[in-house]
């Protein structure tokens, strides 16, 4: 079967590459960028654990060829610290206790990026509603919704600050 | 008739032990792969097309019939292909057609693109403000990141009865607008569901949009999902919705069911039943128990038959509760 080129824009960085069409994003990004920190948990689309933003959005990259990723911009866990400094969501994890094991978090965190995006003051349900595409198996979800409000308050300071008066 | 419906609905039991049946042979037999740890999961081979335009996709479809599968949100696509459910030969992808995705209100009817992401359909307010059943169903498909890829042309196309789009858009009297060789043409959604994963589409048609008459004022629904854990199929779906006159009295009424036979199944009987009525807790009452009987569900993880008809009378009486409710406020 006919390879095609793609570019795609990886946490800020491009890449061209040769892919065939069956190849999937999660693949793209493991096996071919080398870029581990996105895991396959369930590799049926339930539980979240391969969830990135494209353009933004947040999906599930063992459900998107990497072809149709082509000309777009992806971010994963690896893009989002910056400058040496971790963002809100991956400090409110490490603050509040969000995680035990660590597999789920990359698609947790991924998916609260986009959550608090669209909702910067979410309301407990609405948390729990966000996250309801991403299943962890040790925490019983408490401490990751207290690490998504940590998030979500630091955020707002932080807009609040950079606000000119 | 009845013969051939029994044997889809065994085929339908049959599903979930063919899916596994399936994964764990081909575990056995597929060649190792370079992945250090197990096997993934990944398609068989196919052609990839991209067409930029709607005219490109129909000629692609020609030439390769059915051995192509139009992609558009591929959240049930995918998944089927990765477990080799399905193994398309040629892959025709609608993404890069411009024009596709749109909700819009136009001559009495609300315009859906077929390319609308259910995100897209949660998120719109002209769908909270005319359709509240509609605005139900979308919050209750999948989960958040199925719902940014997975579209509302594809619940419908799929063909699948486990999908909750094709009740509600019986319960609203919907159309599909489809494209194709001959032109484009329009099939209600009542005929458009002709068998297990089986839909009116034709080999070479593309469905393009859906188009919902407006209800008129006095008009409420509701669609209610009783499912085991969020992103699961259905153990009952139902969708209600109900157009009241000046005296209060039915109207229209309009019932759908989801996941409780072969295929999405229209309770008739049940609309008849409350037409003209004064939409009484007696008259809700017996609508739910010719919806029940309507449904022909089968036994599965899910729950005994029995079960799920008792829960397709309880969900429809609840929802035309709130239909009502939302219809007098």
């Amino acid at each position: 079967m006919a390879t095609r080129t793609i570019t795609v824009d990886v946490n800020g960085q491009s890449h061209t590459l040769d892919v065939e069409p069956r190849l999937l994003l999660v693949h793209l990004i493991r096996d071919v960028l080398k870029l581990t920190g996105t895991h396959i948990g369930c590799d049926t689309s339930h539980c979240g654990a391969c969830t990135v933003l494209v353009d933004g959005k947040s999906i599930k990259s063992c459900t998107l060829l990497a072809v149709q990723a082509g000309g777009k911009s992806i971010q994963t866990i690896e893009g989002l610290a910056e400058g040496g400094s971790l963002h809100p969501l991956q400090e409110g994890f490490h603050e509040m206790h969000g995680l035990q094991c660590g597999f789920c978090t990359p698609g947790m965190i991924l998916r609260a990026v986009e959550l608090l995006k669209k909702n910067a003051s979410p309301t407990e349900d609405d948390i729990r509603w966000g996250i309801s595409g991403n299943l962890c198996r040790c925490t019983g979800y408490v401490n990751i919704v207290k690490a998504i409000q940590y998030a979500a308050d630091k955020m707002r300071e932080q807009d609040v600050a950079e606000t000119p008066a | 008739m009845h013969k051939a419906n029994q044997e889809l609905r065994r085929v339908g039991t049959l599903r979930l032990f063919f899916i596994l049946w399936l994964v764990l042979s081909r575990k056995a037999t597929l060649p190792a792969t370079a992945q250090p740890h197990g096997r993934p999961m990944i398609p068989a081979s196919f052609d990839y097309h991209s067409p930029t335009s709607l005219d490109e996709a129909l000629s692609l479809l020609k030439t390769h019939g059915f051995e192509a599968k139009i992609l558009t949100g591929g959240q049930s696509l995918l998944p089927m292909m990765k477990l080799r459910l399905a193994e398309p030969a040629h892959i025709i992808d609608l993404n890069g057609i411009p024009g596709l995705s749109y909700i819009r209100r136009e001559s009495g009817q609300l315009l859906i693109g077929a390319l609308t992401r259910e995100a897209d359909v949660e998120a719109s307010d002209l769908v909270r403000q005319h359709l509240p059943i509609l605005h139900d169903t979308g919050k209750h498909i999948a989960d958040p990141q199925v719902r940014n890829l997975g579209t509302l042309g594809g619940n419908l196309a799929h063909g699948d009865p486990g999908n909750d789009h094709p009740a509600t858009m019986m319960a609203l009297g919907a159309r599909v607008a489809v494209a194709g060789p001959g032109g484009p043409r329009t099939i209600r959604v009542h005929d458009f569901f002709v068998g297990f994963f089986e839909t009116a589409l034709a080999d070479d048609e593309i469905l393009t949009e859906i188009r919902i008459p407006l209800p008129p004022p006095g008009s409420g629904g509701a669609y209610l999902k009783l499912e085991r854990k969020v992103g699961d199929y259905a153990t009952v779906g139902v969708a209600a919705q109900v157009t009241l006159d000046g005296a209060g009295r039915c109207v229209r009424a309009g019932i759908g069911l989801t996941n409780v036979s072969h295929v999405p199944v229209h309770a008739a009987e049940a609309e008849a039943r409350l037409a003209g009525s004064a939409l009484a807790e007696a008259d809700l009452g017996a609508a739910a128990e010719l919806a029940a009987a309507a449904s022909e569900p089968s036994s599965d993880l899910r729950g005994p038959q029995e079960y799920k008809r008792a829960m397709v009378r309880v969900l429809t009486r609840r929802a035309l509760r709130i239909a009502v409710e939302r219809a007098r406020s």
